[in-house]
């Protein structure tokens, strides 16, 4: 075979051999991207059964990397990434200026007030930031921000994908209990929320406030503590914290299943996901970090190849023509969820399929079979165009 | 009598001894398919997660692409024996042999490699990088360029099969599945499962020629997913499966547009034709069974239960 010449070639590249003696000197395209992660202290809980992992997070990023370097490879485009850890009581606005005065793109993994304070400092003006970590509603609602997109799932996207199962198993009534930490309040506002959105019925609501170890007498004490919710079809729970929410299938009062952040879990990703050639991403993912995928590692993932996707595309690494194409309708990230992803024009926020799982299987994939939308049906999770009050994207 | 003799003699004629292998993927087994019964008459034991299947030109090996088991099988099928493994790197999913019938050319899936092995030699005679998720291979009727597909990075990658080198990477849409090319090896055909298109190359500058786009009534465009595709013998027809949508497409290979879309079972991956191509087998992956297609009258005959999660497809005619 001949080299291709440049004129003839469009997209295709020639092999290295050829490359330098067939092209123009043609300038690389560089992506480099920082990784910011603020170190939070977590509340103690009942089991250590689950650490969460030293690397949550980092790891999807960096198989993201590697991605994006294969691909680039091709293209003569380069991909860099550096890893920033704040630790607990640091200096996150310092690690965020010397991040940004390096590159324009953040990858943050912090708590959503950490996240809004990187947001708005002068110097992301023009930069553009992934959140991966924060699920926090408010961040696609009120405290939106332009430069800033999301590719974990808010809360309500959760929330929706459950309230769509439990209609559509006919589970119309359903009982609530709620932990003690900010995050657990959350993610029972959520769900009552979405609750309301899908006119299912929460008729009883408790609070967990014991603070003996269950591993001992979950027995005896979530019976009594499930009797006065009276009859319901589902448990819903919301424990983000992980505290005490395993303790509670099979012990409460009647029989009956439980989901939310326990039993049935909507969820970004799951190690149990494998269909649309998921079992790829997973094996992966396995062989690079030696552990199973978090939703965390799945959304940090998602932002690095979404740049990587963008860069790809129009062969820029500039911030704003990178941003103006991730958000447009040509844009879409083969994600391993059967279809394409895109993002949300009116809040940044990474539209996706959100599979319902148990720790063995998945068990459903929302959107469910019948939850229609004008646009797309996936826009029947979470907040959509005429419900947001984000107005830092028109 | 003598009126229904030419009938009987039709019957019997070897144009219709013929089977359809099918590979299923989370049954460990190849499903043997005779066309003149439309039944499963063996289902064969195979190494683990079987998906590519071929046969050598003459019809006396077939090769198995055993992805779990990360290796090729080399299968006597009259006796549905392994004869041997062929070295093929780690998870091969697709793989095409070469018109010199010897050399394989293998997408290693999770290595993102493609890995060239001599069926003869036994032996792996080069290893080419290639982007992430290598899945669809074709080879030109020459025999002088072989394609990879790569999944993630989104990508033809174009072999000189001389060299064994890369002599272009053209970009296709997302997730390219399948590749083959057609009309003598003017046009390279590549499908885009997640973006929905076939890309249309010209081979000689491998610059996009076309772009096929679907529509299927009443499903969501996310939803209609074309993977694996076949074309008449006359080259004017092709038959695109489009996956969860379970819709075949017929296009007209002229002008590169939809004629009609036919509904086949649950997520339809890929498909092989009988040997005189008046019918069509199709793989439904989630419905465990393939479909039967009247390739003049573009209408679904009649459905075969298979074993689960049927994947690849081929022919073999039998002689007898």
């Amino acid at each position: 075979m001949t080299c291709i010449s440049p004129i003839r070639k469009m997209l295709a590249v020639a092999s290295a051999a050829c490359l330098w003696f067939a092209l123009p000197a043609q300038a690389e395209t560089d992506l480099h991207a920082t990784y910011l992660q603020q170190r939070v202290e977590l509340p103690p809980v009942l089991s250590n059964l689950d650490t969460p992992p030293d690397d949550l997070g980092i790891a999807g990023a960096e198989l993201a990397l590697r991605d994006n370097q294969t691909t680039g490879k091709f293209l003569k485009q380069k991909y860099t990434m550096d890893v920033i850890r704040v630790d607990i009581g640091g200096d996150l606005m310092a690690a965020a200026e010397q991040a940004l005065a390096t590159s324009p793109y953040l990858i943050i993994d912090a708590p959503a007030a950490d996240l809004l304070a990187v947001a708005d400092l002068p110097a992301a003006a023009n930069a553009l930031i992934f959140n991966t970590s924060a699920a926090d509603t408010t961040l696609r609602d009120t405290d939106c921000r332009a430069n800033t997109l999301h590719t974990l799932p808010s809360r309500v996207m959760l929330s929706d994908a459950l309230m769509q199962f439990a209609q559509s198993r006919r589970w119309t009534n359903l009982a609530l209990i709620t932990g003690g930490h900010a995050p657990d309040r959350s993610y029972a506002a959520a769900l009552e929320h979405s609750a309301q959105k899908f006119g299912m019925k929460i008729t009883a609501r408790k609070e967990w406030l014991f603070d003996a170890d269950m591993r001992r007498n979950a027995s005896q004490e979530v019976p009594l503590f499930t009797q006065d919710l009276g009859d319901y079809d589902l448990l819903l729970i919301a424990d983000e914290t992980n505290d005490f929410g395993r303790y509670l299938a099979y012990n409460t009062w009647l029989p009956r299943p439980v989901a939310g952040t326990e039993g049935l879990t909507p969820t970004a990703w799951s190690p149990v996901v494998e269909q649309w050639g998921a079992a790829q991403l997973q094996s992966r993912f396995t062989d690079q970090a030696n552990r199973r995928m978090a939703p965390q590692d799945y959304a940090a993932w998602a932002a690095l190849r979404t740049l990587g996707e963008a860069v790809t595309r129009t062969n820029s690494a500039d911030p704003a023509t990178l941003r103006s194409f991730i958000l447009s309708d040509d844009f879409e990230l083969a994600a391993f969820k059967g279809r394409p992803l895109s993002y949300r024009t009116w809040n940044g926020q990474l539209r996706q399929p959100i599979p319902l799982v148990t720790p063995r299987a998945v068990v459903n994939q929302a959107p469910l079979p019948g939850f229609l939308h004008q646009r797309n049906e996936m826009d029947s999770l979470g907040l959509d165009a005429p419900e947001t009050k984000c107005t830092a994207f028109q | 009598m003598k009126r229904i003799l030419p009938a009987l003699i039709l019957a019997a004629s070897p144009v219709l001894a013929e089977e359809i292998w099918v590979t299923n993927e989370k049954d460990d087994t190849v499903s043997v398919i005779d066309t003149a019964t439309m039944t499963v008459t063996r289902t064969i034991p195979t190494g683990e997660r079987p998906r590519g299947i071929t046969f050598s030109h003459d019809y006396s090996r077939v090769y198995i692409c055993a992805s779990d088991s990360d290796t090729v099988q080399v299968m006597d099928p009259n006796t549905g024996e392994i004869l041997h493994d062929l070295p093929s790197g780690e998870d091969p999913e697709q793989f095409v042999l070469h018109p010199n019938d010897r050399h394989l050319y293998i997408a290693n899936e999770d290595d993102a490699i493609t890995t060239v092995v001599d069926t003869e030699t036994r032996k792996v005679i080069a290893q080419i990088d290639v982007g992430i998720e290598p899945e669809g291979m074709a080879v030109s009727p020459d025999g002088k360029i072989a394609i990879t597909t790569s999944e993630t990075t989104n990508m033809a990658h174009w072999i000189d099969t001389e060299t064994r080198e890369l002599f272009a990477n053209t970009l296709v849409d997302a997730r390219p599945r399948h590749a083959e090319f057609v009309k003598d090896g003017t046009e390279l055909w590549v499908s885009s499962e997640i973006g929905g298109t076939i890309t249309v190359f010209d081979v000689e500058t491998q610059t996009q020629k076309a772009k096929i786009e679907f529509e299927v009534k009443g499903v969501h465009p996310d939803r209609v997913q074309p993977v694996g595709f076949e074309l008449t013998g006359d080259e004017k027809t092709a038959f695109v499966a489009l996956g969860p949508s379970n819709h075949l497409a017929v296009i007209n290979a002229q002008t590169y547009t939809v004629e009609e879309y036919i509904l086949v079972g649950r997520r339809v991956w890929h498909m092989a034709f009988n040997t005189d191509k008046s019918l069509l087998f199709t793989t439904n992956g989630v419905s465990g069974d393939v479909t039967v297609v009247d390739v003049a009258k573009r209408t679904p005959l009649q459905t075969i239960k298979v074993g689960r999660f049927p994947w690849g497809a081929a022919l073999r005619p039998t002689p007898d």
